[in-house]
């Protein structure tokens, strides 16, 4: 075995494309919790975006309308979910898991006349000179636009939570809505639009598996990203920087054993592709251990359904 | 505008109607997605509901439909344990892989003897295989608090990844001629799970999920344990006031729904799938959560559910032969099956109201 053919520069080029999704579909998910919903429809979400995007993109010609339809296509069914638990106060942690079956159906439902094509490219930032600049041109400078966008949507995440008045009113309908709701804002409101945000950032995070990372479609193509979103909150402790520091470690678990396997290690294929599931795992365990301190951060009103009685 | 009203006590009148509310809505929302197919909407839910049970294939398809619902009643008996007691397993679908795996492994261990011993022995290995699976998230979560819903999921795509390993590896038919799969157990005719009776489908996978009804049903309303699941789902502190340890209520009900998936799992495998493969599982673990709910989580309405569910995917393949609608279609059909469930569902706990002026 030759490690030598490992090339650092474009291990971590290909980390952070593989972490893009997940982290946008986490960071979405870490505001409906905030906002004290627990959507378990993530990988629905997310495998309806990989279609939608796939699918415009490919009657368009035009990966941007793709992108927004991805968008709208995960907010459409995160609203479904928002209806459900909001206004008809389903049991989220149901509502959620039929969001995921739904979404997986519909997108296989919708893609079938899809398989084998192949979308139109995604541009990639090019400077001149800088985007050639060794190491940090690749690194930082000539990704596809999805990677610095996502980046605007963490900075947006936590700027948003911890410094504007909106961040505050969702953080409080998160810790307790009927304080909030006696204090006059609108709790369902706040959570449908949390709901929708979240919806749209999966979806957006769908599309950037079927037309940046593998670029094709597939079914059942997301393999479970969306499930790992919702573990990188829970590593995250409901803190949006740390959802970079979650994502990338499973970024560099999966580019680790896709390396592992092309280089030929001696371990049977399908051993290496259980390595993200099994980290996630462990992860989990490990963050939730202490659970004083798991729990310090996570929303108190995290998956009750809200009424007002009067 | 409506408007909700809670009502003083859940009614018991819509727990049941509620359910068909949702079926006939289903149809509704079904035959409008088929009609947005291009398909004639009447003929698809026909082809799809009554063709299986009295059209002109039934003589084939009627057997199918108890082949179908066994192993959806039995995994979705053993989720509604947990549901019950807000303990969300999702990973049925990893816990019946395992069962397939451990009670095919220990049976080709013994192949070719033709010992009347096998048999059982590979169906409680069937059933050790998914309650030690199970047991990874229920020990993870009473020791370390964690999440069951998220590990047992995890257990899915590792159980699959073992799946294949198995089916191409460890497991895999020596003269098969280096296809993957293993031996077919129904060509080895001591462990083959057959029909018991010619024409009804029935195998020994069937007569455990029926059996398994009663079980539960008495469990769930006669004995004391039934009554610790209620009192802790319906409150954890008055649950601890009561008596029940929480631990040891997630390692039952993470076991009892692992057991019974095993035991699906290992009796597919001998029955109708007949061999090891990488795509031996089909779905049955994950469909069988809306069995669950469809059912009420009441053993008899499990039941009833499993048919149904059993039939919409017989009728779907029909459809898929007959009409060309995609196979896709019946999955999105289940899901939404789910979806107006829970939406009826808030007619259990509230009345609809037109809202009138506000008096003062």
């Amino acid at each position: 075995m030759d490690f030598s053919a490992l090339n650092p520069v474009a291990l971590m080029v290909t980390l952070m494309v593989a972490a893009t999704p997940i982290m946008l579909a986490a960071l979405g998910e870490l505001v409906v919790e905030k906002s004290g919903v627990l959507n378990l429809g993530v990988e629905g979400m997310m495998i309806f975006g990989a279609i939608c995007g796939f699918a415009v993109s490919v009657d368009t010609g035009s990966v941007w309308l793709g992108i927004i339809a991805a968008m709208i296509g995960g907010t459409l069914l995160s609203l479904t979910f928002g209806f459900l638990t909001q206004y008809l106060l389903s049991n989220q942690v149901a509502s959620g898991l039929a969001l995921t079956l739904f979404g997986l159906g519909l997108a296989a439902l919708v893609g079938q006349s899809y398989t084998g094509i192949k979308p139109p490219s995604f541009p990639k930032l090019d400077i001149p000179f800088i985007s050639d600049l060794p190491v940090i041109g690749p690194i930082l400078f000539s990704h596809d636009f999805i990677v610095y966008f996502s980046f605007i949507i963490l900075g947006g995440v936590w700027y948003f939570l911890n410094y504007t008045r909106g961040g505050l009113i969702l953080r409080a309908v998160g810790e307790s809505h009927d304080a909030a709701h006696a204090l006059g804002y609108k709790v369902v409101r706040v959570r449908l639009m949390a709901i929708a945000f979240g919806g749209a950032c999966a979806g957006l995070g769908g599309a950037y598996v079927s037309l940046i990372r593998v670029p094709q479609w597939t079914e059942g193509m997301t393999a479970g990203a969306g499930w790992i979103a919702l573990a990188i909150v829970v590593f995250a402790s409901w803190k949006p920087l740390r959802v970079l520091l979650g994502a990338w470690l499973f970024g560099g678990i999966t580019i680790l054993q896709l390396n592992l396997q092309a280089l030929g290690v001696e371990i049977d294929v399908a051993y290496l592709s259980m390595a993200p599931y099994l980290v996630t795992i462990i992860v989990l365990v490990i963050m939730s251990a202490d659970s004083k301190r798991a729990s310090l951060n996570a929303p108190a009103s995290l998956g009750k359904a809200f009424h007002a009685s009067s | 505008m409506l408007r909700l009203e809670r009502r003083i006590e859940p009614s018991r009148k819509m727990v049941s109607i509620t359910p068909l509310l949702a079926v006939v809505l289903t149809m509704l929302a079904g035959g409008l997605l088929f009609a947005l197919l291009g398909k004639n909407p009447v003929e698809a839910i026909r082809i799809i509901f009554w063709d299986p049970l009295f059209g002109q294939t039934a003589f084939y398809t009627r057997p199918q439909l108890l082949v179908k619902a066994a192993p959806l009643i039995l995994i979705a008996l053993g989720l509604s344990f947990g549901f019950r007691a807000n303990i969300f397993n999702i990973g049925a679908e990893g816990q019946y892989i395992m069962g397939a795996i451990f009670g095919g492994g220990v049976g080709l261990a013994f192949y070719p003897s033709e010992s009347i011993f096998i048999f059982p022995l590979m169906i409680l290995c069937g059933a050790l295989g998914g309650i030690l699976w199970a047991m990874i998230p229920a020990i993870l979560k009473t020791r370390f608090n964690t999440n069951e819903i998220l590990v047992s999921l995890m257990l899915v795509y590792v159980a699959e990844n073992l799946l294949a390993a198995m089916s191409l590896g460890l497991l895999r038919n020596p003269e098969g001629r280096g296809f993957p799969g293993s031996r077919n157990f129904q060509e080895w005719d001591s462990v083959f799970n057959a029909e018991i009776w010619t024409g009804t489908g029935a195998h020994y996978g069937v007569l455990t999920a029926f059996a398994a009804v009663v079980l539960c049903y008495v469990v769930l309303t006669r004995h004391l344990f039934g009554f610790h699941i209620q009192v802790s789902g319906q409150s954890a502190r008055a649950a601890k006031f009561a008596g029940v340890s929480p631990n040891w209520l997630v390692v039952a009900c993470l076991g009892i729904a692992g057991g019974f998936a095993g035991l699906a799992g290992v009796f597919e495998l001998t029955g109708p799938a007949g061999q090891i493969s990488i795509d031996f599982n089909v779905g049955y673990g994950f469909t069988a959560i809306i069995v669950a709910f469809l059912g009420r989580l009441h053993p008899v309405g499990i039941m009833l559910a499993g048919l149904l569910m059993a039939l919409t995917y017989i009728g779907g393949e029909l459809a898929q032969f007959q009409l060309g609608v995609p196979a896709a279609s019946i999955q999105v059909f289940q899901g939404m099956l789910l979806f107006f469930l829970l939406a009826v569902d808030i007619l259990v706990n509230f009345k609809i109201r037109l809202k009138t002026r506000e008096t003062a």
